[in-house]
């Protein structure tokens, strides 16, 4: 069976050694990911609590990162590998142009969820814009801002399979040489690490979305007030982010 | 701020966008399908292709030139990996594919040996399947070359694969991941011609961005085939392979029982006039001038006078 040979090929030893073994490529597997998660962070992690906090192009951040989301990686790739150059810098740009949509989403709607009432009761106690979003608003949109950042990983790591069209490694050179070379097993096998490496991002992940979870928000989503909802529903004038 | 009708209107919007898109897909995505029942038709001959815009060109030369005989012809274009055409023409429902002799030998017989034109064609004769026979070979090859840019060619003196040994700098060869595995990938250049080359896997088949690689000096060889009209538009030159090292890709016809000596002989007719130029000129039609392959067939069999 064309599994069982991909699941010999994963733990063969004889695959792991050299700078095409799966070592190797797993780490740059990895590393491409992760440096492109990061930098899509970088970008998109201000941008998003700008728009979260201030309520202000929200339509057009939504309308934008919709429409980016929906740009094929394999032309973006093949587009920016075209005016770059075959290097890692094509297939980084075109994977954290994937990745900015879900962080960008994930950071504007944690600021956003955080309830009116709690912001107006800062805003009450005299703390100022800047220390509402350091002290109130990003810790307590953190868990969705890390959710965003986990979707963005898991496409990452699955869409960076096609680093390998353009010469910068990573397991997807096992794919394309599978599928050419009919060793199905190969390509396969390398597949079964991708999904495993993904699998173990969102555990990861999961752990970390549950662990930033604010002690005290924490605390109350277990045993919700009975009134807690009726009460957001009806929002002082100021102080709404709309 | 976007409200939420009308963001519930730009989303089915994109809804509807992708079905459209997953819907013409699958139209082209498994042609066999509609093919295979109607080829029972004796008098209909069905010509395939690969999913390869050149492959396509030669296909369509066949069709037209049959069709100018008077045999019906049902196209059957874009069919993707040797897997999965050549048993469909063994069981008959196709009856003509364009195929390349060198790969079509290798397909049917693992332990070929033969590396020169004339060597491939007779082993072919040998090789095909029952039911299955290769017409003569057109003078046109689309086989995997070591290719250089003009400026590398004569700053090194080199226009063959015998001069690289001299050459000192470090090779780097830009080619698809599968090169590395070839006969004639880094091994067989070491054993055959004394070279030794590194190798950078870029997946587009010696398209657009291994000729950027070339171009930029990322990599100093690649593998392009030699019908690709880049070879010309760059000035690159294909380094000469004197010792076989490549397995010659000659377009060759492969066709069924159903494909009489009549029918044969329009499709050699073809066959003599394809040389690589010819052929490398067909193909510019294509990705430069963005024709399609019934006008650029059409045009060539007029000036031929096959039409």
């Amino acid at each position: 069976m064309i599994i069982g040979q991909a699941f010999a090929w994963v733990v063969d030893p004889t695959n792991y050694g050299g700078p095409d073994g799966v070592q190797a490529r797993l780490w740059e597997h990895v590393w491409i990911s992760l440096l492109a998660v990061l930098i899509a962070s970088v970008i998109a992690v201000p941008i998003g609590y700008l728009i979260g906090h201030t309520g202000r192009a929200r339509g057009l951040a939504i309308a934008l990162s919709g429409g980016i989301r929906a740009l094929p990686t394999l032309g973006v790739l093949t587009l920016f590998g075209l005016l770059l150059g075959v290097n890692l810098q094509a297939p980084l740009l075109a994977l954290v142009i994937l990745a900015v949509p879900s962080v960008l989403a994930g950071a504007y709607a944690g600021i956003e969820s955080v309830e009116p009432v709690t912001v107006d009761a800062a805003r009450a106690q005299g703390m100022t814009g800047w220390q509402i979003l350091t002290r109130v608003e990003i810790p307590l949109g953190l868990p969705l801002l890390i959710g965003g950042i986990r979707a963005a990983v898991l496409q990452v790591v699955a869409t960076a399979t096609l680093a390998a069209y353009v010469g910068a490694g990573g397991l997807g050179g096992y794919v394309f040489l599978g599928l050419k070379t009919q060793d199905y097993a190969m390509m396969l096998g390398a597949s079964i690490l991708v999904i495993a490496l993904a699998i173990a991002f969102e555990i990861v992940f999961s752990v970390l979305q549950r662990a930033v979870v604010p002690a005290g928000v924490a605390e109350r989503s277990t045993r919700r007030h009975p009134g807690s909802r009726e009460r957001t529903r009806t929002p002082l004038p100021e102080g709404t982010p709309s | 701020m976007i409200t939420a009708p009308k963001l519930r209107a730009g989303i089915a919007a994109a809804v509807a966008l992708g079905v459209a898109a997953a819907l013409s897909g699958c139209a082209s995505s498994s042609p066999l399908d509609s093919g295979a029942s109607s080829s029972s038709d004796s008098k209909t001959i069905v010509i395939g292709s690969q999913a390869y815009y050149s492959n396509e060109i030669i296909a369509e030369l066949y069709a037209q030139v049959l069709e100018k005989d008077g045999f019906t012809v049902k196209r059957n274009y874009q069919i993707g990996q040797r897997e999965v055409y050549l048993p469909q023409l063994q069981k008959g429902a196709i009856d003509v594919m364009p195929e390349y002799s060198g790969n079509l030998l290798q397909y049917y017989d693992k332990n070929a040996t033969a590396k020169s034109e004339s060597d491939i064609a007779s082993a072919l004769e040998k090789a095909l399947p029952k039911g299955l026979r290769a017409l003569d070979a057109a003078e046109a090859t689309d086989q995997d070359s070591y290719t250089v840019t003009k400026e590398f060619s004569e700053q090194n003196d080199v226009t063959s694969l015998s001069d690289l040994s001299k050459v000192k700098e470090t090779l780097t060869v830009g080619a698809n991941s599968e090169n590395q595995t070839r006969p004639y990938g880094p091994k067989g250049l070491k054993s055959v011609y004394g070279v030794t080359v590194q190798s950078k896997a870029i997946e587009d088949s010696g398209g657009a961005l291994t000729v950027k690689a070339l171009k930029d000096g990322t990599v100093q060889l690649a593998d392009i085939y030699t019908a690709d009209p880049s070879i010309k538009a760059n000035d690159f030159v294909t380094l000469k392979d004197p010792k076989n090292l490549i397995v010659a890709q000659n377009v060759t016809p492969v066709v069924s029982d159903k494909v009489d000596d009549k029918a044969a002989a329009d499709i050699d007719k073809v066959s003599k006039v394809l040389t690589t130029d010819a052929l490398i000129e067909l193909n510019t039609k294509s990705t430069v001038d963005k024709e399609k392959s019934s006008e650029i067939a059409k045009a060539f069999l007029q000036e031929e006078g096959l039409l």
